[in-house]
């Protein structure tokens, strides 16, 4: 049979985005220094030290942690509240199909921006230099941190919301509050306590290692006993945030899918 | 006959549903003031005022020497660090995300299994990547590849559980046409659905990776590498026209790759 | 040749799909299977391949026990044994040749299809196989890119590529509109006719069946009703006969016509 002869595909573009990426990858993992060989040799060194910390933690520690993680989650409560509090306005301002007034809400939105941009931990550490060590720094840069988070969220979803009942009511001749009032919020409330929720979940882990800069919270104990070395504790403090973090996501997870 | 009083209507009392809302929202004022109750407020220090505007000077007038030192030890350097670390976690995340991935998908390990592979995930959430990036240092050393290590694993949690949402929302008839074609298992997953599912596996990762430069940012706090370090050195040592820079060129930095991340996910979906 | 010997299926959710089927598809025939939706034809269809377990008796395609069939073996049953689908079920993000090859897989070590390393040969009855179906420009192209009719046309030629020697199609022109119902049809029949490749295949329309199969079985609840050549047909007793396998006979009003 004669053969079939098909011209060649030309997708040197395709190859080219491959070998680009690909480089990107190989490069950025050796100006990091990352080797498959030396983490897993690192790995069969440092197993000793897992073991330390995992196989034969210092439960008798457990008790002191308790308060450190409760601290943590009223720094998660309180920051979510503010932040959340804070974020419906500025979200209703930065929406670019209610207000319409692109010098309120173009400004609004580099500035959310820019806090989205910045870690809590960053944050943290400021706010530290600024107030001194304690949950009081921890709050504030859990507060902007959600700001930031449930802002943009919001205002994204007031964006897509069902423009029609705003018309309807414009045509009943309502002003601004009453829209809001009576079209947005009724539309947007299941999504932004969602959103809220989930900003308190990402709190909580985010907390959890807040005290690492002296932002108060379980950090703080975990960072003295890093320093000494007492890796029997840090064993105990992982596992019990981890618990705690665990159980704090089923909660408000579960919470969420009944709301939207 | 005409009506022409008030007209009363009668509010049903349902008192589950009040009773309801009295939980529920008595409940969640109880949180936010227990955790108020929990928060010392020490004051403002005394030395805040002259700390703020030491700050906001540090902003005016950054250390823009810092910026141009082209060694290793200057701002050039950490964030290329800080972004290699981002790469190389986001990339070594996205490819152990899918094995975990398909045992946490319904429809390619069946009810039982998925549901014990998705709590894996969400387990594997639940490790913030800063104590992640502190237990690699202590097992392979401080430094980059801890930071990698980290977010490679970290990720793990949130892109498992994206990944599965894909893989059990495809098309499972082409999983059948490929078994009709005698296909193994392996050949499914590589000629069925990683094809089918894959703009959107690469949506997500880069979607991580935005997230990953943020955090990437962080590790250097505890010794993982990247801008962090300079950064809380600074601010430790109360050098503000350098943290002012670093924090700067940390905003622009991430900020741009926000933007060309989210150009190249709206292209691919 | 197919053959079912006392099969029966019973879903886990207790639904009772094929009850005591005995049936014998000779090499060559064009058998189309006809019934109300949900009356097991989709079932049956699926058992040939063993996509679907058989609860109890026997299917026998080409002498090897399909219904036994595991791991290697049922790998080697499948690929004898092409199938095309109701929702053409190709990767519309690969190339059409990645889907035809797709075809192959069956014949090489996974690492290497995996690899989508195909050697030349394979490519060669892909082409071949696009060529068949008069699709063979679109070798490159992504499989998105196709109309439906062009799309099920790929489908064929990755089964084609199977190089079978039985032929599935799962309600194969659902999904289309007339015209190209009739260029999928006749390339069905074609591929029937002249590779001797035996075919069944499920279809709604009562007027296809007619015109293209060589035999047609009704199925009415999990059971075969009806089983009749095609040839020598008397067509008013046979759309009387359609009550058996629909519930109420077939006016000739009501069937498309010369689709």
């Amino acid at each position: 049979m004669e053969q079939i002869v098909v011209p060649k595909k030309h997708n040197l573009r395709r190859n080219l985005t491959i070998l680009l990426v690909a480089a990107l990858i190989i490069g950025s993992a050796r100006f990091a220094g990352f080797s498959i060989v030396g983490t897993l040799s690192g790995i069969l060194r440092g197993g000793r030290l897992l073991g330390r910390m995992f196989l034969s933690p210092a439960w008798s520690y457990a008790p002191r942690v308790v308060d450190p993680l409760v601290e943590t989650i009223r720094m998660s409560v309180v920051g979510t509240f503010i932040g959340a509090l804070v974020a419906f306005p500025v979200a209703v301002l930065a929406a670019e199909n209610f207000i319409r007034k692109p010098l309120i809400s173009r400004p609004l939105r580099f500035i959310l921006n820019i806090f989205r941009t910045i870690p809590a931990m960053v944050l943290a550490s400021l706010f530290v230099a600024v107030f001194g060590t304690g949950a009081f720094s921890g709050v504030l840069a859990l507060a902007i941190f959600t700001f930031g988070l449930i802002s943009k969220l919001t205002f994204e979803s007031i964006e897509a919301i069902d423009y029609g009942q705003v018309e309807a009511l414009m045509s009943l001749g309502a002003n601004q509050i009453n829209v809001l009032r009576y079209a947005i919020v009724p539309q947007i409330l299941p999504q932004f306590l969602s959103y809220t929720l989930y900003g308190f979940e990402v709190n909580v882990r985010a907390a959890a290692v807040l005290g690492y800069v002296g932002a108060g919270g379980i950090g703080q104990v975990f960072e003295q006993n890093l320093s000494f070395r007492r890796f029997d504790r840090v064993g105990v403090i992982i596992i019990l945030t981890f618990f705690v973090v665990l159980a704090i996501d089923f909660v408000s997870s579960a919470i969420r899918r009944r709301l939207v | 006959m005409e009506h022409t009083g008030p007209i009363s209507v009668e509010k049903p009392f349902d008192i589950y549903r009040t009773l309801y809302r009295i939980v529920n929202y008595g409940g969640l004022i109880a949180i936010i003031l227990w955790g108020f109750a929990g928060i010392e407020y020490k004051g403002i220090m005394q030395t805040a005022r002259g700390t703020v505007e030491a700050l906001l000077r540090g902003f005016v007038r950054p250390d823009v020497a810092y910026l141009t030192t082209m060694t290793i030890d200057g701002l050039p350097y950490a964030v290329l660090e800080t972004i290699a670390i981002a790469v190389a976690g986001t990339f070594t995340s996205g490819i152990l995300a899918i094995p975990f991935a398909l045992l946490a998908s319904q429809n390619i390990v069946g009810p039982h299994v998925s549901k014990v592979g998705k709590f894996i995930v969400t387990a594997i959430r639940s490790f913030p990547e800063l104590i992640l990036a502190l237990i690699f240092i202590s097992i392979v050393g401080p430094g980059a590849p801890a930071g990698v290590l980290a977010l490679g694993i970290h990720s793990i949690g949130m892109l498992g559980k994206l990944f599965s949402e894909s893989i059990e929302s495809m098309d499972m008839g082409v999983k059948e046409a490929l078994e009709s074609c005698g296909a193994s298992p392996f050949e499914v997953l590589f000629r069925a659905v990683i094809p089918q599912v894959s703009p959107e596996l690469i949506s997500y990762t880069l979607y991580r990776f935005e997230i990953n430069m943020r955090a990437a940012a962080t590790l250097g706090l505890v010794g993982a590498g990247g801008i962090g370090a300079p950064l809380i050195f600074a601010i430790r040592t109360r050098v503000w026209p350098r943290a002012a820079i670093i924090v700067i060129v940390l905003v622009v930095t991430v900020t741009v790759i926000d933007a060309v991340s989210g150009r190249i996910r709206k292209r691919l979906v | 040749m197919i053959r079912f010997t006392d099969v029966s299926k019973v879903y886990p959710n207790g639904v009772r799909a094929l009850t005591d089927i005995n049936l014998t598809v000779e090499e060559g025939e064009f058998l189309a299977i006809i019934g109300l939706s949900g009356a097991g034809k989709s079932t049956l269809l699926r058992l040939i391949n063993r996509l679907i377990d058989t609860t109890s008796g026997a299917v026998e395609v080409d002498g090897m026990m399909v219904n036994r069939a595991t791991g290697r073996q049922l790998r080697e049953a499948r690929r004898k044994i092409g199938m095309i689908f109701q929702g053409f079920n190709i990767v519309k993000r690969m190339s059409v040749l990645s889907n035809v090859l797709s075809g192959r897989v069956a014949y090489h070590p996974t690492w290497r299809t995996v690899l989508g390393l195909f050697p030349e040969p394979d490519k060669q009855i892909a082409y071949r196989a696009l060529q068949r179906v008069d699709i063979l420009e679109k070798v490159h192209a992504r499989a998105s890119e196709l109309s439906g009719g062009q799309q099920q046309r790929v489908a064929i030629a990755r089964a084609l590529a199977q190089e079978p020697r039985v032929m599935l199609a799962d309600e194969p022109v659902a999904s289309l509109d007339p015209i190209t119902t009739v260029q999928v049809m006749d390339y069905l029949r074609q591929i029937n006719v002249e590779d001797g490749i035996t075919t069944v295949a499920n279809l709604h329309h009562v007027d296809l069946a007619l015109k293209y199969a060589t035999r047609v079985v009704g199925i009415r609840a999990g059971r075969i009703v009806y089983d009749v050549p095609i040839k020598g047909l008397d067509r008013p007793q046979f759309f009387r006969d359609m009550e058996q396998v629909y519930g109420r006979p077939i006016h000739h009003d009501e069937v498309l016509g010369e689709a």
